[in-house]
């Protein structure tokens, strides 16, 4: 039942695969649009279940956080700075690879950022801004965060529609395709399209690795103490604000490389990924999934994503989210992975779950 | 030589005067005892020593350093630990886990260390298991490492809670009432774990109840009454103060 965390990776990468051969076989590679973008919503989930299921906090601003990794990336990768090129500074990031040229639509030259750059930039602005929003927030205690970041989300959202130069309510379009490696370039080309598959859920089992050791490591004992005693944590000498802050900035840093990477793919970015109801969605996932289980959160996230971006939910997309993360936290707050009918039952019945256990 | 001086700490909570002007000292590698009756300002007074609570007035010295106001972690990390008198397990970890992460002080992986492992990090985690398991050995809870914290017995918790607090290697232990809940035969091993911990070289500061381990296992005890000291001396004295002997039996 309990895998070790290398043969969980393993049987992702399995998945994975037997998935594209199977979309492969039967002729609707297209479907591989679709599941490219939940791997990036899934990291999203699974930084954010990090948070939620051990260090106990939630976040509602993880949509603000992609969008800020997102829009930077759109932003600086769709600015033309070939007019300004003479100026010394621009000539200078030119010669460091910041500024590459690449051709326009019309057989011109831009001078764009690199989207290296953009994401470096991106994630840099997304840590910085969890770091001033948790510093102060994290060292109360209870839900604080949860205000904080709904706060936050609400800015991120504000600002994004009301700067002309963000695109407004339209968004940011003709973002270019992000070259990662030789050969490997993150876009939405047709002919990209395995290869952009393979390598976002690559970077998923990467996190779900890394993630994995993380939880099993001093420091994640560390943050489940936190979660199971907070006082006899500090007694033992864990600097439990400290701790959070630093799973929050993780956490956003996630989200934000999300958003650069998604931006990239789809070719741009539009305001409706900074609303609330996006990080309400996050929330929801990492509910189903049940708390503290970060393979839990990346199933919820690839099943219910999935088909949110098929358009299953249709016009009920975001009621379908809400009525979810409503269910879940009354019938099965631990999770429907960890769902129990007796559960169910107890609490139904109006007593205690777990009251008749072990008689 | 004092490990720890306390000097006039005062803590009042609105209208509540908790503790009161309270000095005493704790000399390495004693045991010393603080009694009381119940709402005596023990609990209030152990917050104070270990972060938890800033005093209001007054310091507290240990080993020549004035940590009054410091944060728990902060307190920790100079070699007090502590338990608490509800005991304060991660009821959601196992035995080991808990004991591990009272290795915390003790060592330093951080968070990317966490994900990429490297060697030092896994010979660290190794180290740690060790001592952990060496703790519980000690403490004769071993066989219970893999079990949920939160399935023992409340004894076999207190010994894990007991072994957790000495796996940060502490120059001072704190107990906070740590034979409450627990019956004669297991008040009777905590004795001889005390004493033992003291054989370590381990100074001991407890708060407790019970009468007859406090006279049984403590070098010095000191009386605390409505959040003032009315005694402080060697066991025997302590226990002939007619002061204190009013405060405990309710003679006029």
């Amino acid at each position: 039942m309990r895998l070790p965390a290398p043969a969980r990776v393993a049987l992702l990468a399995a998945a994975v695969v037997a998935v594209q051969l199977a979309t492969q076989a039967s002729g609707k590679g297209f479907y591989l649009t679709q599941l490219t973008m939940t791997a990036y919503y899934a990291l999203v989930v699974v930084g954010l279940s990090l948070l939620m299921g051990y260090a106990g906090q939630i976040s509602l601003g993880q949509a603000g956080f992609f969008a800020i990794g997102g829009y930077t990336a759109a932003f600086v990768s769709t600015v033309d700075l070939s007019a300004q090129a003479s100026l010394p500074a621009l000539a200078l990031l030119a010669r460091l690879g910041v500024l590459v040229a690449r051709p326009d639509l019309y057989g011109g030259q831009i001078l764009g950022v690199n989207p290296w750059a953009g994401l470096v930039l991106g994630v840099s602005l997304a840590s910085g801004v969890a770091f001033a929003v948790g510093v102060p927030v994290l060292r109360l205690r209870g839900h604080y965060l949860a205000m904080a970041t709904l706060a936050f989300g609400t800015i991120v959202s504000a600002v994004v529609v009301g700067t002309q130069r963000l695109g407004a309510a339209d968004g940011i379009s003709g973002v270019p395709p992000f070259p990662v490696l030789p050969g490997v370039r993150i876009g939405g080309g047709s002919a990209d399209r395995v290869v952009n598959y393979y390598l976002a859920w690559g970077l998923v089992a990467l996190s779900m690795l890394l993630l994995g050791n993380l939880v099993g490591s001093r420091t994640g004992r560390a943050l489940r103490a936190i979660h199971g005693a907070e006082d006899a944590a500090r007694a033992m000498g864990v600097d439990a604000a400290r701790l959070k802050v630093r799973v929050f900035v993780l956490a956003a840093a996630m989200a934000s490389a999300a958003g650069v990477l998604l931006t990239h793919y789809v070719g741009g970015i539009g305001p409706s990924e900074t609303s609330a109801m996006k990080s309400v969605r996050y929330v929801a996932m990492v509910a189903v999934g049940g708390m503290g289980s970060l393979w839990g959160a990346l199933s919820a996230a690839a099943v219910l994503e999935f088909l949110s971006l098929r358009g299953v939910f249709g016009a009920h997309d975001d009621a379908v989210f809400g009525g979810i993360l409503l269910l879940v936290m009354l019938f099965a707050p631990d999770g429907i992975l960890n769902f129990r009918a007796r559960g169910l039952l107890a609490r139904l019945r109006g007593r205690p779950a777990g009251s008749g256990e072990g008689a | 030589m004092n490990l720890l001086e306390v000097s006039g700490i005062s803590k009042r909570f609105g209208g509540v005067q908790a503790v009161k002007g309270v000095s005493f000292r704790v000399r390495k590698g004693a045991v010393k005892a603080v009694i009381g009756p119940n709402g005596a300002g023990k609990t209030t007074l152990f917050d104070l020593l270990s972060g938890f609570r800033a005093p209001d007035e007054g310091t507290v010295r240990f080993q020549d350093r004035e940590i009054q106001g410091s944060a728990p972690h902060e307190v920790a990390a100079l070699g007090i630990s502590r338990t608490f008198q509800n005991l304060k397990l991660f009821g959601h970890m196992t035995a080991l886990e808990n004991v591990m992460v009272g290795r915390h002080v003790r060592s330093r992986a951080g968070m990317l260390a966490g994900m990429f492992q490297p060697p030092s990090a896994r010979r660290e985690e190794r180290a740690i298991e060790e001592r952990a398991r060496a703790e519980m050995r000690f403490l004769g809870v071993e066989p219970l490492a893999h079990s949920p914290a939160g399935s023992l017995a409340y004894g076999q918790q207190r010994a894990v809670e007991l072994a957790r607090a000495l796996c940060a290697e502490p120059t001072l232990l704190l107990l906070d009432e740590p034979a409450a809940g627990l019956n004669m035969r297991e008040t009777g091993e905590l004795a001889d774990q005390v004493l033992r911990i003291r054989e370590r070289g381990v100074t001991v500061l407890l708060v407790e109840h019970d009468m007859s381990l406090v006279m049984r296992i403590s070098d010095e005890v000191a009386v605390l009454c409505f959040g003032q000291k009315i005694a402080d001396a060697d066991p025997r004295s302590v226990q002939r103060n007619p002061e204190v002997v009013r405060v405990y039996l309710g003679e006029d």
